[in-house]
């Protein structure tokens, strides 16, 4: 699996270096980062959440010298509005805050309409601003609906920073780096994240993968079981208040269980009734749907965080990313590795490998086929699970829609590896995880799991197989 | 009681509703695709959001009625053989992941601020700026008419006209492919669904076959987005995997390789959709459920039960309501 690696990464980053060249002049005109001081408005990165207030009229002019508290927690701010764009106060922790008005400190011709709220609530993520506008003075709606916007850019008054939008999985925290000139440091920083994706698109593929080897079944509705992970893991993690560890294990315990009774209650009986996997492959696009709005209804149709406080940095070999990031990384890194150990190394994980290469012949040898097949549903939710819940933690916010959008990348990657390989799924969810972070350079970042999807097409067009697939398994 | 005969009527109004009728036109094109060939076109709602789009911008930008129509239904030619060019000679389930992989491209270029200009971005394109044109065309007097308890305006959005219309449409597409499904192409078709081997050893080329239905039935389903963006407004993440979901659900219901299967799926599915939607709200308004089940709750119960119809049917009834069993594409690889 190493073999091929570094050669396609080396010829990445000799496009990428190539790119850099002809970029350089565009560095030397870039504005010089702002240091962020407590004085200086607030500026949105990954690490920090920002809440930004105005107090507009009618004519979207803003009015300055009015008092509005910050609120959420224990933590408290009183803020003062400059003349020349918003009140802004790093959030301590992500999360709500209630914003308020003072009413005295307006202008005698700018009073708060009759019956306006005083009163705004505003949700701050890191990454992002989260704005509350206050509308004031004569002209505005009587009982005026005071804008509270969080993650949304449709309200977002006439200002030159837009939020970034919750839309999306992980809702990018890099925000979107097309716009900013390219470096060999934010290249080298994006690959970290691209491992950060791969690693994790490895850890729920790879079940996918078995699943697809052992029964033949392309799974739908495995991407709601990674979902499904990341929405438990938000119940008993950050709802019911446990632990991380209690509540991650618990998560797992949930979401494999979840793959028991799937198979037994589903999968075993329509493989007992000999349904041809067509009909199967649209039961488990039921299924999707089903869990799709089971999720929808544990956690709403919001984003939503499972880690409350800000996550913390951590610096290594010049790539940043949240500590809980790079704890996850490993996490996968050793799921996966103990992955290939099992299957090749112990006594189920060959017979395994025997079911997937035929069924017949492996049972014919004393192997118990729905035995084995039962352990890879369960091992295929439990990992898949796992990956989510970590997903979860790292990019900070998901929202119910996490599900489907994996899936297809998840397609891509094992299609780009070879379906019904192992190995495939990991190289595969690897490559996946540098073109999406990587593209994210060069194109607007709402495209960049468009990039996973084009490849895609491009690996079915050239190498249907994939890279390490073998040629009789596509029919 | 006055209650449930609101609820009643409300759902027997979404029979002829025109997002019916689109749906049911999706659900032609799939039939073609699934029904009569044996594709799994899992990214319909891609063709019917491109004929949305095609529809939409030609008219913003000045074309004409026609010239519109013609530009969605091209659009679904093209998108159909850049699929299908790849895939169709692969085994099914690529063509699945294909087609569900390129739909969600095609949404997501479109919610894109890149090509905002034309497309609106995330917001989409409102309907006010390509309806006129349309609205243009009625024949109908000014006013309203009322057919029962059935009462709408002559022409606009929700309108007889944009009934007449969409409804038209579907039973030309019907005739037409009654008539395709019984010529001697259609019985090719249909013996690629039973078997695909036998059919090359004829001398058939079996991949310009496919690749005909694809496209065929693509075309249809750009057609239903046309009819689905006349009453309201092309939104790209209203037209997405859910959207194609429930366009399968409907063949299903209705029974594919039928003629008439997809139409009255889709009468019978938005019909009962909306009966168990607005009697669930009504329950949770008006007595002790709504302890239970909240109206917020409502629509994501819908959905649940949508998925769950699907599977039950699939497993228990896969030729739905009018299909015949013999006549199922499941077997094919």
């Amino acid at each position: 699996m190493t073999a091929d690696r570094p050669t396609i990464t080396s010829r990445w980053s000799r496009l990428l270096a190539a790119l850099a060249l002809v970029l350089l002049p565009a560095i030397f005109v870039a504005p010089p980062a702002t240091a962020s001081i407590d004085e200086t408005p607030c500026e949105p990165d990954k690490e920090t959440a920002c809440i930004a207030v105005l107090v507009l009229n009618a004519d979207n002019d803003r009015i300055s010298d009015v008092v509005v508290t910050v609120a959420g927690g224990d933590f408290s701010a009183e803020l003062t509005t400059p003349a020349d764009g918003p009140a802004t106060v790093a959030a301590p922790t992500v999360g709500r805050y209630t914003v308020t008005i003072d009413p005295a400190t307006l202008p005698a011709d700018q009073l708060l309409p009759q019956g306006a709220e005083t009163e705004l609530t505003v949700t701050a993520q890191s990454g992002g601003t989260a704005r509350a506008a206050f509308r004031v003075g004569p002209g505005v709606e009587a009982p005026s609906t005071p804008t509270a916007g969080s993650g949304t850019t449709g309200d977002t008054p006439a200002d030159g920073t837009t939020v970034e939008d919750g839309e999306g999985v992980g809702a990018a925290p890099e925000g979107d780096a097309s716009k900013r000139a390219l470096t060999f440091a934010q290249v080298w920083q994006q690959m970290g994240s691209g491992l950060r994706f791969g690693l994790l698109l490895a850890l729920a593929s790879i079940g996918l993968n078995l699943v697809f080897g052992t029964t033949g079944l392309s799974n739908f509705a495995h991407g709601e079981q990674f979902a499904l992970g990341a929405a438990v893991g938000f119940i008993t993690i950050n709802q019911m208040g446990m632990s991380i560890w209690v509540g991650g294990l618990l998560t797992l315990a949930i979401c494999a269980f979840t793959g028991l009774a799937q198979d037994s209650a589903i999968w075993r009986p329509l493989r007992k009734r000999n349904v041809p996997v067509m009909q199967l492959m649209i039961v488990s696009i039921g299924l999707s749907i089903t869990l799709q709005y089971v999720i929808q209804l544990m956690i709403g149709g919001g984003s939503e965080r499972i880690l409350s406080r800000n996550p913390q940095p951590l610096k290594l070999a010049g790539i940043t990313l949240s500590t809980a990031s790079w704890l996850s990384m490993v996490v996968a890194l050793v799921c996966v590795l103990g992955i290939a150990w099992f299957l090749t190394r112990t006594r189920i994980g060959r017979a395994t490998r025997a079911v997937s290469d035929n069924p017949a012949l492996a049972s014919a040898t004393g192997i118990d086929p729905d035995k084995i097949i039962r352990i890879v549903w369960v091992m295929a939710t439990g990992f898949a699970a796992l990956a989510g819940l970590m997903w979860g933690v790292s990019f900070g916010s998901f929202n119910w829609q996490l599900g489907v959008q994996l899936l297809l990348l998840m397609f891509a990657a094992v299609t780009l590896g070879g379906l019904g390989t192992a190995l495939g799924a990991f190289v595969g969810s690897l490559l996946i995880g540098q073109v999406v972070e990587l593209s994210n350079l060069f194109i607007p970042s709402d495209l960049r799991y468009a990039s996973a999807l084009v490849i895609l097409i491009l690996v079915l067009l050239f190498r249907p197989q994939g890279i390490l697939g073998r040629r009789e398994r596509i029919g | 009681m006055e209650e449930f005969l609101r609820i009643l009527t409300q759902s027997a109004g979404e029979i002829l509703a025109p997002t019916t009728a689109a749906y049911a036109m999706a659900a032609i094109g799939l039939n073609l695709h699934f029904g009569y060939t044996g594709l799994l076109n899992m990214g319909q709602a891609g063709f019917m959001l491109l004929g949305a789009y095609g529809f939409g911008i030609t008219l913003t930008t000045g074309g004409s009625f026609w010239l519109a129509l013609l530009v969605a239904i091209a659009a679904g030619v093209l998108f159909a053989i850049i699929l299908g060019m790849p895939t169709l000679q692969l085994r099914g389930d690529y063509l699945a992941i294909v087609t569900i992989s390129a739909a969600e491209i095609v949404r997501w270029f479109g919610r894109s601020t890149l090509w905002q200009q034309w497309t609106g971005g995330a917001s989409g394109l409102q309907g006010r700026f390509y309806k006129e044109p349309f609205q243009e065309l009625s024949f109908l007097p000014d006013g309203r008419f009322a057919l029962g308890p059935f009462e709408y305006i002559n022409t606009g959005s929700d309108s007889w006209w944009t009934r007449i219309v969409a409804w038209g449409l579907v039973a030309l597409v019907v005739l037409f492919v009654w008539l395709i499904t019984r010529s001697p192409w259609g019985r090719v078709l249909k013996g690629i669904r039973e078997d695909e081997d036998a059919v090359r050893a004829l001398g058939k080329n079996v991949y310009a076959y496919k690749l005909q239905a694809l496209v065929l039935g693509g075309a249809i389903g750009a057609l239903g987005g046309v009819i689905f963006a006349l009453p309201a407004a092309i939104v790209p993440d209203s037209m997405g995997r859910t959207m194609t979901f429930f366009v399968w659900t409907i063949l299903l219901l209705g029974g594919a390789a039928t003629v008439f299967g997809p139409v009255l799926g889709s009468m019978i599915f938005f019909a009962a959709y909306m009966f168990m939607r607005t009697g669930m709200r009504a329950l949770a308004e008006n007595t002790g459920v709504g302890d239970f089940i909240t109206t917020t709750n409502v629509e994501q119960i819908g959905g649940m039960l949508v998925g769950v119809t699907l599977m039950l049917l699939v497993i228990f009834r896969p030729q739905g309501i009018f299909g015949n069993k013999k006549e199922l594409a499941f077997n094919v690889r």
